[in-house]
């Protein structure tokens, strides 16, 4: 197995005046980033700000405009054995034929040719890790029939089990109510704090992760802000973020981002009736 | 009875039996190719793409039969060429689905294009579609075994990469899995084993050797070695059952082996429905961490 060693020496990912462009549209350009490891970094943006397409990036799915990125000290390729990846929750279909604890398996052997079957001591940590995610209790139920949140603990225990250097979570408590919302991330949370494994979570809403973040990445109209929570989700910053008045509203110990709706619209002009961003933080949901 | 007579026959059984051999082994050698292939088939959904498949080795094979060339050739050009092109223009399984439909009936029109030219004898033209005990001679046996080696072998190495780019395809792409090309090369292999499947089967009943044992299979288990053992037992059964059944009377084979094959998916439909009424595979405790005493430190 893999230790965890050779990743205390750098950053995990490094990004180097970074920029993603589609045609004339630019999405983020002359982004410097350095994730250490253990380190959790929250993405914020609205919908379309290229969040998911910075996953698309250090996954070497797209390339990049200008500008480098290195995973481990290598220049990005497709795909890595020491990126765990995180997806949004989607239904499996019946007739997939998995268990919970095959998809967890995959983690460890599922890139491996060849019929061989698991060696000892990778039967160990795939029954090690199914206990770490909670998964006992459906471990051998069909990876159709389990709930959002059960199937979101089996695949954070997927992308552990390789043991990776960098987590890449795309939404992945989207869907999921506010109870298995905070124990999938504290699966999460305890994997960087044990294993060192830095994350990189794009989500549209940062409550249910405040607590664990370090750092934030806020994109907007192809310009980012980075830095820890307090120093980014303010009103001024988001304000000269968007280049149109938003407001930072902190109750009930969530944050809540309040933005006129022409903040990122690029056709401008209209209406001009406040509402809660939609691409932020939601208010009223649930915790009462 | 004269109708019972002409379906179920087994008047000098023991001699037709040794003239079938071949036959049998191939139908044999079949089930395990199309046990193999099929939850894959099933897990990528793919059934449209087998029967697209198989209607353009139908055109081969017409084809090469009206120019008096080896039809097993002949499918095999027209199911490969037919697997490449969906694999290649229908990476989505939305513009999969329309590719198929446009290739499928091109295909159909052109086998009979060719059957209408051909003067041969009428049996052989509706083998290509129903199927047919042909006799099969050793060098054809010897082919067969040869394209289905190379199937399964295929499929044994790439076994648990193939899996994972089936099921998750993005999550595979971003534990480094080569997912386009493992696409790719299944079409390939989907591409050879439907042409051997068409020898025996007829190009429109491919899919009861390619697809109803898996998803019988997958009624009852999903267990990942289990489905692919079940899969195979299913097809060998429906193949070698449908063959022996088949000897005495002068029908075709494949309303024999598609029975055996759908009889065999409702049993298992009916034992799977009744264990979900039962409450599932599993208790209901959703989230419940159980601690159970594990051996590991």
């Amino acid at each position: 197995m893999e230790t965890s060693g050779d990743r205390r020496g750098g950053d995990v990912l490094r990004l180097r005046a970074a920029g993603l462009s589609y045609g004339a549209r630019t999405l983020w350009s002359g982004l410097d980033l350095d994730v250490a490891p253990g380190e959790f970094v929250a993405v914020l943006g609205p919908n379309g700000a290229g969040k998911t397409s910075l996953l698309r990036t250090v996954l070497g799915q797209q390339r990049l405009t200008s500008g480098t990125m290195s995973f481990l000290g290598q220049p990005v390729r497709r795909g890595h054995r020491r990126i765990g990846y995180i997806p949004q929750q989607r239904l499996m279909e019946s007739g997939t034929p998995l268990r919970a604890r095959d998809m967890i398996a995959q983690g460890v052997t599922g890139h491996r040719w060849g019929l061989r079957p698991e060696r000892r001591a990778e039967r160990e940590r795939i029954e090690r890790i199914i206990d770490e995610v909670g998964a006992t209790a459906f471990a051998d139920a069909p990876v159709a029939e389990l709930s959002g949140g059960e199937q979101q603990r089996t695949r954070v225990g997927q992308a552990i089990a390789a043991d990776p250097a960098l987590l890449l979570c795309d939404e992945p408590l989207i869907s999921l109510d506010l109870r298995h919302q905070r124990g999938v991330t504290e699966l999460i949370d305890r994997q960087r704090r044990q294993q060192g494994a830095a994350v990189l979570f794009v989500t549209h809403d940062v409550n249910p992760i405040l607590d664990v973040v370090d750092r934030v990445l806020y994109i907007a109209g192809g310009r980012f802000r980075i830095g820890a929570p307090d120093e980014v989700l303010r009103a001024d910053v988001l304000s000269d973020l968007y280049g149109t008045p938003v407001d930072v509203v902190r109750t009930l110990g969530r944050i809540v981002i309040v933005g006129s709706n022409e903040a990122h619209d690029t056709t401008g002009g209209g209406h001009h009736h406040c509402e809660p961003d939609p691409h932020a933080t939601t208010p009223g949901e649930g915790r009462l | 009875m004269d109708i019972w007579s002409t379906v179920f026959s087994f008047q000098d059984y023991g001699e037709l039996l040794v003239l079938v051999r071949n036959s049998i082994l191939a139908g044999a050698v079949l089930g395990i190719v199309g046990g193999l292939i099929g939850p894959f088939v099933v897990a990528r959904n793919m059934p449209f793409a087998v029967h697209g498949i198989s209607e353009l080795s139908f055109a081969g094979a017409s084809a090469s039969l009206l120019l008096g060339v080896n039809v097993v050739t002949g499918s095999l050009v027209g199911s490969v060429l037919a697997a490449l092109l969906i694999g290649v223009l229908g990476s989505r399984a939305r513009d999969r689905n329309s590719v198929i439909a446009v290739l499928m009936p091109f295909g159909l029109g052109l086998g009979i294009l060719c059957l209408a030219l051909y003067k041969g004898r009428a049996a052989n033209k509706f083998g290509l579609l129903t199927g047919q005990i042909v006799a099969v001679d050793n060098p054809q046996l010897g082919f067969l075994v040869v394209i289905a080696a190379v199937v399964v072998i295929t499929l044994l190495v790439v076994w648990r990469p193939l899996m994972f780019a089936s099921v998750d395809p993005d999550v595979a792409a971003a534990a480094g899995i080569p997912v386009r090309t493992l696409g790719l090369a299944f079409m390939l292999v989907l591409g050879l084993a439907t042409a051997v499947s068409v020898q025996i089967v007829g190009a429109l009943l491919v899919l009861s050797l390619l697809v109803t044992p898996a998803a019988a299979a997958l009624r009852v288990t999903v267990n990942p070695l289990l489905v692919p053992v079940l899969s195979v037992v299913f097809a060998v059964t429906s193949v070698v059952g449908g063959i022996l059944l088949a000897l005495g009377g002068g029908l075709p084979i494949s309303p024999y082996v598609t029975t055996i094959s759908f009889a065999i998916w409702l049993v298992c439909r009916i034992v799977g429905g009744r264990r979900e009424r039962r409450g599932g595979t599993r208790g209901r405790s959703e989230a419940a961490r159980v601690p159970l005493p594990t051996a590991s430190a």
